[in-house]
């Protein structure tokens, strides 16, 4: 009999799951629960996309496309990218078409790490970021943002977490959970701290095209001189409601997506090729419906933002993402705590900020993608259980 | 105040979309007092932009029925009146629930509901069919609900998402 705990990459066994997986394991086996915990828009894809997948399979083109993605698509994405993020890639040899943007990110972090090399993550952000510099044999390095700087990374904080071991950081804006956004002066000046290092900025901003506010997204190459160390990240789930097309791409310095694209060549060998067809037909035709999507969104942040302050949960305005992350210190409770207990009593699905890294202590994340009336009434039984842990 | 500025535009729009949207909620998305979102609904109520709050229901779960049929109306108009008075005198039933005049092959487009088919029947036979100006009627029962005013019937609530958390 095989012992596995003696076969298994003990990297890969020492990783611990997602907390969000194991919170909703939860919730999944109750009945009657209101969930804002999905990060994944409720909109379906924009009918022309479908549209554009279903005359590709008519075709019948249904074979590998080259390992860089469809020519077509890579040409749209250069244009998209100088037209929306005002940053020019050539679409022969600096794009690469991903399996979503998590294969990209995977991708870009393996290829710019060698053992022991330390890879710097601002959280509370995303799950993927830790693990995958784990599994590429990097050291991370956490970075815990503060809520009083709206939970962007300062330059002060990245100077202090520099050594001479430090080969990237991870910039995740605009960030899940937080909903923080960095803008033009706050990437000048974290391209301040990188100016004269070979650090590397890997940019996730699969988030981009949904800022609110007035505030427009600011793509990280697009400042200073930050283009050359730089590898973009964005996708097609969150813009254009695609999560199941599994569609993402990497932008950078031809020296540094070339190595990517060859993780991506022998790992992944291409991004499906009816996703690819379905996806130049969003950036040629969606601008639109990826408008009136990010409208919606809007609407329902100000009503989620401003009820969770109504409640006394102190909620700063997140300015990108879906995702409000409200303080619920004034409870005394920890943020597992509150939501355990949320989930039991009222039955209202949230995810706890230390899912997203230590820093998000003291926080939970409410997702919303989800309709108005749906919101509302998650917000009027979080109430009630503030009433009740008030009255207890 | 402007009545069509673009705050007013946003409340009709939510409204639209969910009349039952609490004033706090609405306030909260145009950035206004909520004082002052009532003190805009009620001037679009009296300035007749805001002309009536309806539910949709899907009277079914309550094995209940509701029979309701589109009627298409072919009307001589008059001179002077048009279609207005005819279309008036139509709009006045409490069994009409709905007039159009409509471009294509016939003029009026009534919907007619009540409680049984046989109810609708009568309706349309005893009264819309002998007004004097009106020559034919082509009546079609509804025979199921999909959508309605925006709102999904089919009852598929799932939509498919939760099986992966990020």
């Amino acid at each position: 009999m095989i012992d596995y705990t003696k076969v298994l990459s003990s990297t890969v066994v020492d990783i611990k799951p997602s907390g969000i997986r194991k919170f909703f394991d939860i919730a999944n086996t109750m009945e009657d629960v209101i969930s804002l915990g999905v990060g994944e828009p409720d909109f379906r894809t924009p009918w022309q996309v479908r549209q554009a997948a279903i005359r590709s399979l008519d075709l019948g083109a249904t074979r590998y496309t080259s390992n860089r993605g469809l020519e077509a698509l890579r040409a749209e994405l250069s244009r998209y990218v100088l037209r929306k993020y005002g940053v020019k890639y050539d679409d022969e040899e600096e794009i690469l078409v991903t399996v979503g943007g998590s294969e990209a990110i995977d991708a870009a972090i393996r290829a710019v790490t060698n053992l022991g090399d330390e890879i710097i993550i601002p959280q509370p952000s995303y799950v993927c970021y830790e693990p995958m510099v784990r599994l590429a044999g990097g050291t991370p390095v956490i970075i815990t943002t503060k809520a009083e700087n709206d939970f962007k990374l300062t330059k002060e904080e990245l100077s202090a977490a520099i050594t001479d071991k430090t080969k990237a950081v991870i910039l995740p804006y605009p960030c899940n959970p937080t909903g923080a956004i960095m803008e033009r002066e706050d990437i000048e000046a974290i391209a301040e701290v990188l100016r004269g290092t070979d650090i590397i900025v890997i940019s996730d901003e699969i988030y981009a095209e949904l800022t609110f506010g007035g505030a427009r997204h600011v793509s990280v190459p697009s400042v200073a001189d930050l283009r050359e160390r730089t590898v973009l990240i964005n996708g097609f789930s969150k813009t254009f409601a695609m999560t199941g097309w599994r569609l993402g791409y990497a932008c950078g310095p031809r020296e540094i997506l070339s190595q990517i694209t060859k993780i991506h060549q022998f790992a992944i060998m291409c991004a499906p090729t009816v996703s690819q067809h379905a996806a130049v037909e969003a950036l040629r035709n969606c601008d639109a419906a990826v408008e009136r999507m990010r409208e919606e969104y809007d609407d329902r942040r100000r009503i989620i933002v401003n009820g969770f302050n109504r409640l006394g949960l102190t909620c700063r305005e997140p300015k990108g993402a879906f995702y409000a992350f409200p303080s619920i210190q004034s409870t005394g409770m920890s943020s597992e705590q509150f939501c355990e207990r949320l989930l039991y009593s009222k039955r209202v699905a949230i995810v706890p900020g230390t899912a997203f890294g230590d820093g998000g202590e003291g926080f939970v994340r409410a997702s919303y993608c989800y309709s108005t009336q749906h919101i509302t009434e998650a917000l009027r039984r979080i109430g009630e259980f503030l009433e009740e842990i008030k009255r207890a | 105040m402007e009545l069509c500025d673009a705050k007013n535009r946003k409340i009709l729009a939510l409204l639209e979309k969910c009349a039952r949207m609490s004033s706090a909620d609405i306030a909260a998305v145009v950035d206004l007092e909520v004082s002052e979102v009532d003190a805009r609904i009620a001037e679009l109520e009296r300035a007749g932009v805001i002309r009536g709050y309806k539910g949709v229901i899907d009277w079914e779960k309550l094995d209940s029925t509701k029979v309701s049929a589109m009627i298409e109306l072919k009307v001589t108009p008059k001179a002077e009146y048009g279609f207005e008075e005819v279309a008036a005198k139509i709009a006045s039933y409490n069994e009409v629930e709905t007039v159009y005049l409509v471009s294509g092959a016939y003029d009026l487009h009534v919907v007619v509901t009540g409680k049984t088919f046989q109810e609708v029947c009568n309706f349309v036979s005893r009264e819309l069919a002998v007004i004097e100006s009106v020559t034919s009627t082509g009546t079609l029962f509804v025979m199921r609900r999909y959508k309605e005013l925006d709102v999904n019937l089919l009852g598929d609530t799932d939509d498919g998402r939760g099986k992966i958390f990020i």
